[in-house]
């Protein structure tokens, strides 16, 4: 794959950049910050034996006017991407979301909004070639309004609703749209939150949607189980879910 | 990757490799430069037995390296490798090892970050030819107390880069490392090993081996008695050369996870010396030899993920000292009998020949014979370490601080003599002493 990463730079962005330079894919960094894109760049260069090289370009989610020419960069580096991920999103619990609205303004126009934006353009050129692979990290959030996750659920639950219907609309153009859910992943986003069961790895998250990739699966949980809890959610009655803090 | 679950369990604290836990919560960060002027220390990936990654009374967070992993340049010339403090060594070695580099240095397990290792100065089975990872160290970039980030090495700010190496994280927070990585001549080692008959036979002999072989070390039975007294098994190795080596690359083996915290009284000197006897009488024929992969070389602990689990809730604690050259065998002798008199024993006991002495200003290993002692934790633990620190003392030998959570104040003064200069220089780039742990509290008041 030549793959175009937003967001490699940290995280489980981070883990994915370096498992496909690894395994022997061509990876395009995207992301806010130049110091860390250079880092990273090399970084990921390193762990694919050093033989391969990263480029990188600044797209800022915040600034949809930077899209198109980050997207332009990465095409003529890798000669033409066939592959999209956007990992980079925001996050805050829900008492902070609260507390401070202008915050959750650009995590509901950052998660979701610009988050369609940048899928838009990026559907756009890979449509132009024939198709491709765009994916997505959503979250298990997105699956149903849940006490603790109203807000950042929200914006999810739009992108999941966003990326459902891309995959119903353009699959038989081509197009593969993976829709990542993970759980609880261990990564500085989630640093100094309370890990419940099951909480994954970003190394694992990446191995699983390494696969998924590979496969042209339209929806991933990962780690594997949340799928399991996450049917018994949807399941629930209402009048449960409000007696429940989950 | 990273090491799944090295993340503690954070609800009774923090605790190093021996499981005693201190009060504290460790944040973990991508960016060390950024969040490392909030903490008043650094940890990684905890493996130092003691409470030299704990905090100090009052102290409430302790920065985690271990998100900010990136390696950041390498050149395959001269193999200089620069990377954030907390790449894990493991994940080192599964990156270069295929490229034929390798650590110049490595300690007994391979769950450590690079930034862990800089301030243990560690040093490993090939220490009587390659020193401690401080001579291999170019570069550090390093946080002070007092709030400047530092790039420091032999020409730049050099009292602070030897301050650092060995300095247990004391003089700052570790930023990035630069290291020197060894160009290997295939990926496997060959490896030869002798069942030694007593204590005097064995130390011989590992002096004679290391004249030639450039990794030695050897585990000792601390039960046996009388003319079996010492008696152990001598490990010797080298990279094998790529014609004799095997021809296909080794493979990843599958590790264990101890299940369970075995009952703390099931190790006692009985058990474990029906233990040693059997590893002892298991290392059948007398002499062995054959090609090892090098994880299982290096760290043959590593295969089960949370061994110190073994030693029950109450824990361990490990003695490491090293005994100067002339007083070896006499030294080594007179801890093995307090050992029997105070009716304690080591589990797994390591002996090696230790070479020059380090830059560190702390380093710890100096010419003469290293002996390792696991001890299970029980109430006279205190003592038996007091009374070990007493002979290390007689024979102008030194401990291991990454091994250490028992010692006095006192003891320390007595065994090393370098404190107050490295005191001096600690104080020099942390004037208000804001970089502390809770080792540091205890052993140098501050």
């Amino acid at each position: 794959m030549k793959a175009v990463i937003l967001g490699g730079t940290r995280g489980m962005g981070r883990s994915l950049a370096r498992l496909m330079c690894e395994k022997g894919h061509e990876v395009f960094l995207l992301g806010r910050n130049e110091h860390d894109l250079r880092r990273s760049a090399v970084d990921v260069r390193e762990r694919g034996g050093g033989v391969r090289n990263v480029g990188w370009a600044v797209c800022d989610l915040e600034e949809p006017d930077t899209f198109d020419g980050a997207l332009r960069q990465a095409d003529e580096a890798l000669q033409g991407f066939d592959t999209v991920v956007v990992t980079a999103g925001l996050f805050a619990t829900q008492d902070h979301l609260e507390e401070d609205l202008a915050f959750t303004r650009r995590m509901l126009t950052v998660n979701f909004a610009n988050t369609v934006l940048f899928c838009e353009h990026s559907k756009k050129r890979l449509l132009e070639r024939g198709g491709g692979n765009l994916c997505a990290f959503s979250s298990v959030a997105g699956e149903r309004g849940r006490k603790p996750v109203v807000l950042y659920g929200s914006s999810k639950a739009g992108l999941s609703a966003y990326l459902e219907g891309l995959d119903h609309k353009h699959k038989s153009d081509g197009l593969n749209v993976l829709c990542v859910k993970p759980g609880f992943v261990k990564t500085s986003m989630t640093e100094g939150l309370p890990a419940p069961p099951f909480a994954g790895e970003p190394d694992a998250v990446a191995r699983d949607v390494l696969r998924a990739l590979e496969r042209q699966r339209a929806v991933r949980y990962s780690p594997g189980i949340w799928a399991l809890v996450m049917l018994v959610i949807r399941l629930l009655p209402r009048f449960v879910m409000r007696r429940i803090g989950f | 990757m990273a090491v799944e679950g090295a993340r503690q369990d954070q609800r009774l604290g923090l605790s190093g490799w021996g499981r005693t836990y201190l009060p504290g919560v460790e944040e973990r960060s991508e960016d060390l430069a950024k969040s490392s002027s909030d903490y008043p220390l650094s940890r990684g990936l905890g493996r130092s037995y003691g409470d030299a990654s704990l905090l100090a009374p009052g102290d409430r967070r302790a920065l985690g390296t271990t998100l900010a992993d990136r390696i950041l340049s390498f050149d395959d010339q001269t193999g200089v490798l620069r990377a954030e403090a907390g790449l894990c060594l493991a994940e080192m070695n599964r990156i270069f090892l295929p490229r034929l580099w390798f650590t110049p240095v490595t300690p007994g397990t391979k769950f450590v970050t690079l930034g862990g290792m800089v301030a243990s100065d560690v040093h490993g089975k090939n220490h009587h030819v390659s020193g401690t990872i401080g001579r291999h160290v170019t570069a550090l970039l390093v946080r002070t107390g007092s709030g400047k980030v530092i790039e420091c090495s032999r020409e730049q700010d050099s009292d602070l880069f030897f301050a650092t190496l060995g300095g247990m994280g004391l003089t700052g927070h570790i930023l990035e490392v630069a290291l020197k990585l060894e160009k290997i001549p295939s990926r496997w080692i060959y490896a030869e090993s002798y069942r030694v008959t007593g204590l005097d036979e064995l130390l011989q002999l590992i002096k004679e081996k290391g004249k030639t072989w450039p990794m030695t070390v050897s585990w000792l039975d601390t039960v046996a008695k009388g003319k079996s007294m010492g008696r152990g098994i001598l490990f010797v190795g080298r990279w094998a050369t790529p014609e004799e080596a095997p021809k296909k690359a080794p493979r990843p083996r599958p590790t264990l996870k101890m299940p369970f915290s075995v009952p703390s009284g099931l190790l006692n000197r009985f058990t474990i010396g029906l233990f040693n006897r059997a590893i002892y009488f298991s290392h059948v024929p007398q002499t062995k030899r054959g090609f090892v992969d090098p994880d299982q070389y290096f760290y043959p602990l590593d295969s089960i993920h949370h061994w110190n689990h073994l030693y029950g809730a109450s824990g361990v604690t490990q003695h490491q000292s090293i005994i100067p050259d002339p007083s070896g065998p006499s030294g080594i002798r007179r801890m093995l009998e307090e050992l029997a008199a105070s009716n304690s024993a080591s589990f797994l006991t390591v002996v090696k020949d230790c070479g020059e002495e380090g830059e560190g200003l702390l380093s710890f290993p100096r010419p003469g014979m290293s002996l390792a002692l696991d001890l299970p934790i029980k109430a006279n633990s205190t003592e038996v370490i007091s009374r070990l620190n007493t002979i290390v003392g007689q024979t102008g030998g030194r401990i291991y601080l990454t091994k250490d959570g028992l010692s006095t104040p006192e003891d320390f003064k007595n065994l090393e003599p370098r404190l107050p200069e490295f005191l001096r220089v600690r104080e020099k780039w942390d004037p208000k002493g804001k970089i502390r742990s809770a080792q540091s509290r205890r052993l140098m008041g501050k």
